[in-house]
């Protein structure tokens, strides 16, 4: 129980889904040209990685102990009808916050860090508690990197910058230095 | 013609349709794997052989498949492909297996694949899907390929493992670490750009010698 923090700050900071394992590349190159659409982006992946992580734990500890060949069939199965379900359960509980979600929710079946957050947590063989939490760091770190990235792009719309690196080689190299500086949180640990 | 149109859609894949550096999809195992040539091999041939496969199966019974669970068609084949690769490595070659690790199950959200089974595949007879398949598919292992093979050589100084540069050679560390992958993709990103914005520009120059040349 009392490495769960340490799964939490390991997942947000120092092993961070989209900056070190390169999870959810395309949405974060792709949502993230303003502040507001990619933190309602990163919160409905946040919120389907979290449910992802408790079907997989219940996935993992009664069915797939008989068939470990079905897993991956299983996990996109059930990843792209939790997505379906969160869609008409928000729809008919609060149409508000399903307009402001707009397309985002469909899209995120495609985006792999929900599969890979899934297949790293079985690879770890964590528990329930600890998928739990793992799924939260994950998913804020997601958010974290794809505001930050966002608040970037946003500065640097008005900066005069030459037409050739404009787009996606600007964003890459922005991540790269992003990447870098995330990078220092690996002191935090010192067995990692 | 029958047989130059099937080649024309192999090509198109490799270069002007490139699915990395035109049109920026993949990129999720495109960065997380090249940080060797080797690594970057495997996964490329991984991908062709699940796109190949898929890209057969889905124009096959491209009639088939109810439109409106196509997705959920696409996925599970895709899914079944991506198990059978993963156990051939894992058979094959434990050591790249090992190396590779998680990234071998997530070819399923590749968006490259599915991408290909929605705008192309499903739509198409299964000679130009197959052949469309290939052609993105060899495109995505050069793009891997020469990701790998440059942050190999500065990060290790080595390419396929063998030394390049002697001893006194400083790794530059920094190109196998993740952020190496998005400066070094950048990077080439960037020369694509450069290589398209001069060929737009010597085209333009021939369209006007052409027009002016016409006017005279």
């Amino acid at each position: 129980m009392d490495n769960l923090p340490w799964i939490f700050v390991s997942a947000l900071l120092v092993n961070n889904f989209v900056l070190t394992y390169f999870l959810g590349l395309c949405p974060f190159l792709g949502v993230s040209n303003s502040l507001e659409t990619s933190f309602r982006l990163g919160l409905a992946t946040t919120f389907v990685m979290l449910v992802t992580a408790i079907c997989a734990w219940i996935l993992n500890t009664y069915v797939l102990v008989y068939a470990p060949y079905l897993r991956l069939i299983c996990f996109i199965v059930v990843i792209a009808s939790t997505v379906q379900f969160i869609e008409m359960l928000i729809k008919k509980l609060s149409p508000a916050l399903f307009r402001a979600m707009g397309i985002f929710l469909p899209l995120i079946t495609t985006n792999c860090a929900i599969l890979g957050l899934a297949i790293f947590a079985t690879n770890r063989g964590y528990g329930f508690w600890e998928g739990i939490v793992y799924a939260l760091g994950a998913g804020i770190g997601f958010t974290l990197a794809l505001v930050l990235l966002a608040g970037l792009r946003e500065e640097s719309e008005l900066s005069d910058v030459p037409a050739l690196i404009k787009g996606t080689a600007m964003n890459l190299i922005i991540a790269g230095v992003l990447s870098m500086a995330f990078m220092g949180f690996a002191g935090l640990f010192s067995s990692t | 013609m029958k047989k130059n149109e099937s080649y024309e859609e192999f090509l198109k894949g490799i270069w002007r349709d490139n699915p990395v550096f035109a049109q920026v999809l993949g990129m999720c195992p495109m960065l997380a794997v090249t940080n060797s040539a080797v690594n970057a091999i495997a996964m490329g041939m991984a991908t062709m052989f699940v796109l190949v496969g898929s890209s057969f199966l889905v124009s096959t019974f491209r009639n088939v498949i109810p439109k409106q669970v196509r997705i959920s068609c696409f996925i599970i084949i895709i899914a079944t492909f991506v198990t059978i690769a993963d156990y051939t490595l894992l058979a094959l070659v434990p050591g790249v297996h090992k190396e590779l690790g998680a990234f071998i199950p997530l070819i399923v959200a590749n968006c490259l694949i599915l991408g290909r089974q929605e705008a192309f595949a499903s739509r198409y007879p299964t000679k130009l899907a197959v052949m469309d398949a290939l052609g993105m598919a060899c495109g995505f292992l050069v793009a891997l390929f020469s990701l790998g093979a440059v942050r190999e050589i500065l990060g290790d100084g080595a390419l396929f493992g063998v030394k390049l540069f002697g001893d006194s050679f400083e790794p530059w560390v920094i190109m196998i670490l993740p952020p190496g992958g998005f400066l070094t993709l950048g990077v080439i990103l960037l020369f694509f750009n450069w290589f398209k914005y001069k060929k737009d520009e010597f085209l333009d120059d021939v369209a006007r010698a052409e027009r002016s040349g016409a006017d005279g």
